[in-house]
């Protein structure tokens, strides 16, 4: 396991120092285009300056604003007592601290983790998951999600996210500062030398263009491939923590065949932290081979998990992997030591289904549990939701007429 | 003079090297003691859960004494158990005996109906699957350490510092490697 966290760093830095490169590049040539022939070491310095803040700002909190964004609200072992123990459970296998844990009221369902360190990580699931799944599923959610911390996967997606950032702004500025300039006839600067000069310089202009356009397109693409592997590795690490693989191909399996509306509070920068794609596309599947996606398809990392019939190690997954999409492992060669994992006979519980109506039901529950709803049983047998904004200290109950005593709200963590 | 800073410079190397290969011992060894307090702190939890539900199904249960009786038993052997042999045979027969009563539980649909039994058993499920977890996680831990201190060139500190190799937590008997029943 330390191997693959190493391997991983390792991996994780080639692919960040490209995009360093790109950005360090792109700065180069855009400040030759402002500032002249010396100008090249202003515009490293501009897109270093860039790079620098936007990392301030997201070190400073950034765990907090994405939780926030997200409406994740944290819970505490009463709200759902069985998410709670499966993220126990989890840490106790991984050998990590307890994380905290939050619940957003959303009936899609999908799961994230953050926290740059093991220390202040934080897990948080959709309402929508915790009514679908059963408890073998929830804790194959819950141990990829795990691998994530654990992988430090969050560190570096959140780094590199922030490379992309500067580049995609850094090159925005450029082209649009090109489109003003141009439009108000100032052109002079860029033809302050001689003929010969300024011939010179427009080609400079025509590559700083060139790169102001793909610089941006290359370093999505570098993130993408960044993020779509490290989806594989927590899927792997998931499988060695829980010894079942079949827990998360059923939970991808419901969560793609699941019909409710795609999250309302997912948007492009936080879409690769989810254990799946929280964007759905209207009407058709993702394609294979999609450059452009943050997560491999589902369906394949489904069979890569069905298919490993022999162990749950990584050297398992990875066989498995390349059998499946008939490509090199993902996995690195590091990581693949032979480990005698043996996989859990399934329960016989698991096959059970719930009713589709019965699930709903459950969703709803747990998004007002989450909102500060009270459950209470009248003696009538009657279950009575509360909501939290009610006023005084006793309710009658509807059927039986009785006059049922509140517990003393709770002060709102 | 430059052979005398070339000698420092390999020997302070060399401290270097030492203190992290010690530290790394350390960190690892730290890691299989939690580890081991955490089997620890499960099977105690489990000890402090088997009372509720004995009383929570007990209503529910009447003709099942003698399966209450094993795990009551069950329960007191495993808590008085001296040696570690003695305590992982008691345990063993511990968890043995609550399987079999979740077995027996799918036949009483009142009280797979009643709440506090429901709450009771997600908490026992939970601490069963905790400590096959922890002893998982303690025997990942043991083979990290292990691997460490019998692998070249880290052998020789861990030698010079007397890290000594650990032991695996192994299963009594073949019926203790299956899965903790999981029940909804």
């Amino acid at each position: 396991m330390w191997e693959l966290i190493r391997a991983n760093k390792r991996n994780s830095i080639v692919l960040m120092s490209l995009m360093a490169a790109v950005l360090l590049l792109l700065g180069f040539i855009i400040g030759l285009v402002f500032f002249g022939p010396d100008g090249g070491f202003i515009g490293l310095i501009i897109a270093t300056g860039i790079w620098i803040i936007l990392t301030l700002i997201s070190f400073s909190g950034g765990d907090q604003i994405l939780l926030a964004s997200s409406k994740a609200r944290p819970v505490t072992h009463d709200v759902h007592p069985q998410l709670f123990n499966v993220v126990e459970e989890m840490a106790i296998s991984a050998a990590l601290p307890m994380p905290k844990v939050y619940i957003i009221a959303d009936p899609a369902p999908n799961a994230f983790a953050t926290g740059r360190k093991p220390q202040t990580a934080s897990v948080a699931v959709t309402a929508g998951l915790l009514g679908r799944l059963n408890r073998d599923e929830l804790q194959g959610v819950i141990a990829h999600e795990m691998s994530h911390i654990l992988h430090r996967d969050i560190l570096f997606v959140t780094l590199a996210g922030i490379m992309l950032g500067s580049i995609v702004l850094l090159s925005q500025v450029f082209l649009r500062g090109m489109f003003y300039s141009s439009m108000t006839g100032s052109r002079r600067r860029y033809s302050a030398g001689g003929r010969g000069g300024g011939q010179a310089q427009l080609i400079m202009l025509i590559i700083a263009i060139a790169a102001a356009i793909l610089a941006p397109i290359m370093a999505y693409l570098l993130y993408f491939a960044l993020s779509r592997r490290r989806e594989y590795l927590a899927d792997a690490g998931a499988a060695r923590l829980t010894r079942y693989p079949e827990g998360l191909a059923g939970a991808l399996e419901k969560i793609a065949n699941d019909k409710s509306p795609q999250l309302a509070t997912a948007n492009k920068v936080t879409a690769p932290m989810y254990i799946v794609n929280p964007f759905k596309k209207k009407g058709k599947r993702m394609k294979l081979s999609d450059l452009s996606s943050t997560h491999p398809p589902i369906s394949e990392r489904i069979k890569i998990l069905r298919n490993m019939t022999h162990g749950a190690s990584f050297k398992d997954y990875s066989d498995s992997y390349s059998k499946i999409t008939h490509t090199k492992t993902v996995v690195p060669s590091a990581a693949l030591t032979k480990e005698d994992i043996a996989l859990r006979k399934a329960p016989a519980e698991a096959k059970k289904k719930q009713r589709l109506e019965k699930q709903l039901h459950q969703v709803g529950d747990i998004m007002r549990r989450v909102n500060g709803f009270i459950f209470l049983t009248c003696l009538c047998g009657l279950k009575l939701k509360v909501p939290p904004n009610f006023k005084g200290n006793k309710v009658k109950c509807p059927r039986c007429k009785r006059i049922l005593d509140l517990p003393p709200s709770k002060p709102k963590t | 003079m430059l052979a005398l800073i070339i000698i420092a410079a390999v020997v302070v190397l060399l401290i270097i090297f030492v203190i992290g290969i010690y530290n790394a011992l350390i960190r690892l060894r730290n890691q299989v003691d939690n580890s081991w307090s955490q089997i620890d702190v499960q099977l105690k939890r489990r000890h402090d859960l088997i009372p509720n539900l004995v009383e929570t199904a007990k209503g529910y249960m009447k003709h099942e004494r003698g399966t209450f009786e094993a795990i009551t038993k069950a329960r007191s052997q495993a808590m008085g158990a001296k040696t570690v042999t003695e305590a992982s045979k008691a345990e063993g027969a511990l968890g043995e005996a609550l399987s079999k009563f979740m077995l027996i539980v799918e036949n009483y649909p009142d009280l797979k109906a009643n709440q506090n039994f429901l709450s009771v058993q997600e908490e026992l499920t939970s601490t069963e699957n905790k400590i096959s977890f922890a002893r998982q996680s303690y025997n990942d831990q043991v083979l990290f350490f292990n691997n460490k201190t019998q692998m070249f060139p880290s052998n020789i500190i861990a030698g010079m510092f007397s890290f000594t190799k650990r032991d695996f937590f192994e299963l009594e008997s073949a019926t203790e490697r299956e899965v903790p029943k999981v029940s909804f």
